[in-house]
């Protein structure tokens, strides 16, 4: 009865996160720097696109439970982030750090503060000018995925490069 | 907003002999064994003005449920009584009450006046046969109805109990709606039992745990308003705020009040590293307690002002801390298994609420200040963030239920693990911040 409970949860779970996700990928983070100074994503065809940066680069680096060092998986995205920064000069990005639902509200702050920096401190290694790149820890506040299983909590453990124009920057 | 704190003028009068100084049978002592909850009757206010109308019953039962509403009274029902009380001043049938076990009774008296509302009581121990304390007359306005019946009921309590009592205050929380990945966050303030709820924010912005000041007059709290989160103070009478830190680069959150009212602590990060800090709101400045590279964070005052009660996870993971208010060495006071986050300093100095995880379970917990006597008061899949009673004895907190439709509610507990209930509002709700009992 518990396992049949938990498979569906799991299964709703999934099948909502499979409908959102193209969305998310279409708008650049939708949190900070939503407003003035963020570009049209244009399309995943161009290389100097916002939209070619989150889709063919990556956008994201994800996390285990409780860390915020960088797993060597997502060292090549990282790589690729900098290439395309350093490309890109007219660009600045907000590094937006996250935690999963499991902690309290104060430390899931703190937590995902420290990935957000682990991203930074990384770009800045390879070469990106430290001016260009802000953090901002949204805790556990901004899930993209909602079920309460490990299949969500692995993508809300994140750090997202959300890049905006940096004309005024 | 606040209109009836401003204008509702209490006046306390004495206008009974004061009863004699004992402590017959009428008395609950609260402690940690079960207790069989008290019998009492509060029988409709007696209306002594035409315009007093509705007033009598509905005071009567807010009382009622101020009183049964902490698990340690029950209310004999009016259909039950054998006499009514129909004049304030006639004799009370002691008989009467006795046969129907009302052990105690509260009796009073309203009248409406223009704008002003007035109220009488007393409290008699039945079995004793004698009023117990003397009566009391309490004046505001007829908005502010609700507050006059808090304050009979606290004295009620207070006077059987020995017990400061809670129920005259508010409690500011942040109001949710939405769905989990799309949730929409404002500031709201309400009466300690759900009414009277206002918005002070609207949810353009996310806005996380506000805390009350010491005399509940302002609100600090964290705001995304600039796109990084920054604390803020909002003054609650007329609802202005302010930023009160905003460096760039760095994000500054979980803010409390000294006792002082004065100094603010708080949580500030930079480079990626969270430390504690403290602010002085008039002068802007500051000094830096913690100075470590571990998350340091979750900061509360002891009620005299000279400690400070923390979390960090310099040990490896999240664990409660305490320090001199001026920073220095910290002495961890928490070794249960699990983790150890939120801790608040109760009133009375004499015990910290958490929040700790543990096996996948969340739970709210008290302990003493040297870490003794730790007891988790509830489990959930995700209890956090518990706030104290002005009296120290009840707890209230979020709690947030699992999965693609999680939702937040309040929720409030005894410090004994008692009277586990929901707190009623509007919308989903999170981050209570309980205020000190109102003047």
């Amino acid at each position: 009865m518990n396992f049949l409970t938990k498979a569906v949860i799991l299964t709703a779970g999934l099948a909502l996160a499979a409908c959102t996700n193209p969305n998310r990928f279409d708008n650049t983070g939708g949190n900070a720097l939503n407003g003035a100074g963020s570009n049209a994503a244009g399309s995943v065809s161009d290389p100097t696109s916002v939209a070619y940066f989150q889709q063919a680069v990556g956008d994201r680096v994800l996390f285990a439970v409780d860390q915020s060092t960088i797993s060597p998986d997502y060292i090549q995205v990282l790589n690729g982030q900098a290439t395309w920064l350093t490309t890109n000069a007219d660009y600045v990005a907000v590094i937006e750090g996250h935690a999963d639902e499991q902690g309290t509200r104060e430390y899931n702050l703190a937590l995902g503060a420290r990935r957000a920096n682990a991203v930074r401190e990384y770009l800045i290694s390879r070469g990106v000018a430290e001016n260009r790149l802000k953090v901002v820890s949204y805790g556990k506040e901004r899930p993209i995925e909602v079920c309460s299983d490990e299949a969500c909590y692995t993508k809300n453990r994140r750090a997202v490069t959300v890049l905006s124009s940096g004309l005024t920057g | 907003m606040m209109r009836h704190l401003a204008t509702l003028l209490l006046c306390l009068t004495l206008f009974g002999l004061p009863a004699f100084a004992q402590n017959g049978p009428l008395r609950i002592e609260i402690t940690e064994g079960v207790i069989e909850p008290l019998p009492y009757a509060v029988p409709n206010f007696v209306p002594e003005s035409g315009a007093a109308g509705e007033y009598g019953a509905n005071i009567a039962r807010v009382i009622a449920d101020d009183l049964t509403g902490t698990g340690l009274f029950r209310e004999v029902p009016a259909s039950a009584y054998i006499s009514q009380i129909s004049d304030f001043a006639a004799p009370v049938q002691y008989a009467d009450w006795k046969a129907i076990n009302a052990q105690a009774l509260v009796t009073g008296a309203v009248n409406v006046s223009g704008n002003t509302l007035t109220v009488k009581f007393r409290v008699y121990d039945v079995f004793s046969g004698a009023e117990l304390g003397s009566g009391l007359q309490l004046a505001g306005t007829v908005d502010g109805w609700r507050r006059i019946a808090h304050k009979v009921a606290d004295t009620v309590y207070s006077r059987i109990t020995g017990e400061g009592g809670y129920f005259d205050s508010r409690v500011v929380f942040v109001s949710e709606t939405g769905p989990k990945d799309d949730r929409k966050k404002r500031l709201a303030i309400m009466d300690y039992d759900g009414a009277n709820v206002q918005y002070l924010t609207g949810s353009e912005a996310i806005v996380l745990a506000p805390r009350f000041s010491p005399n509940g007059d302002r609100v600090l709290y964290t705001s995304y308003e600039t796109g990084f989160p920054r604390i803020y103070v909002l003054d609650v009478g007329n609802v202005q705020r302010r930023v009160l830190q905003q460096q760039d680069g760095t994000m500054s959150f979980a803010p409390r009040f000294a006792p002082n009212g004065q100094t603010v602590v708080y949580s500030l990060t930079q480079g990626g590293n969270t430390d504690i800090y403290t602010l002085d709101i008039a002068s802007g400045s500051g000094a830096r307690l913690t100075d470590a590279p571990s998350i340091e964070t979750a900061p509360s005052y002891s009620p005299d002002g000279s400690q400070i009660v923390f979390e960090s996870d310099r040990s490896g993971s999240q664990q409660l801390y305490v320090m001199p208010a001026s920073g220095g060495e910290a002495r961890r006071i928490s070794f249960g298994q699990g983790r150890y986050g939120t801790p608040v300093w109760s009133p009375r100095g004499d015990l910290v609420a958490f929040t700790k995880q543990n096996n996948g379970r969340f739970h709210i917990g008290v302990m003493r200040l040297d870490g003794s006597e730790e007891r988790l008061l509830t489990a959930s899949f995700l209890d956090e963030g518990p706030t104290w009673a002005p009296n120290g004895r009840v707890l209230m907190f979020t709690r947030e239920t699992q999965g693609a439709g999680g939702r937040a509610s309040l929720y409030s507990v005894d410090i004994s693990g008692r009277n586990l209930k929901p707190v009623r509002t509007p919308e989903g709700a999170s981050d209570p911040s309980w205020s000190p009992l109102q003047n």
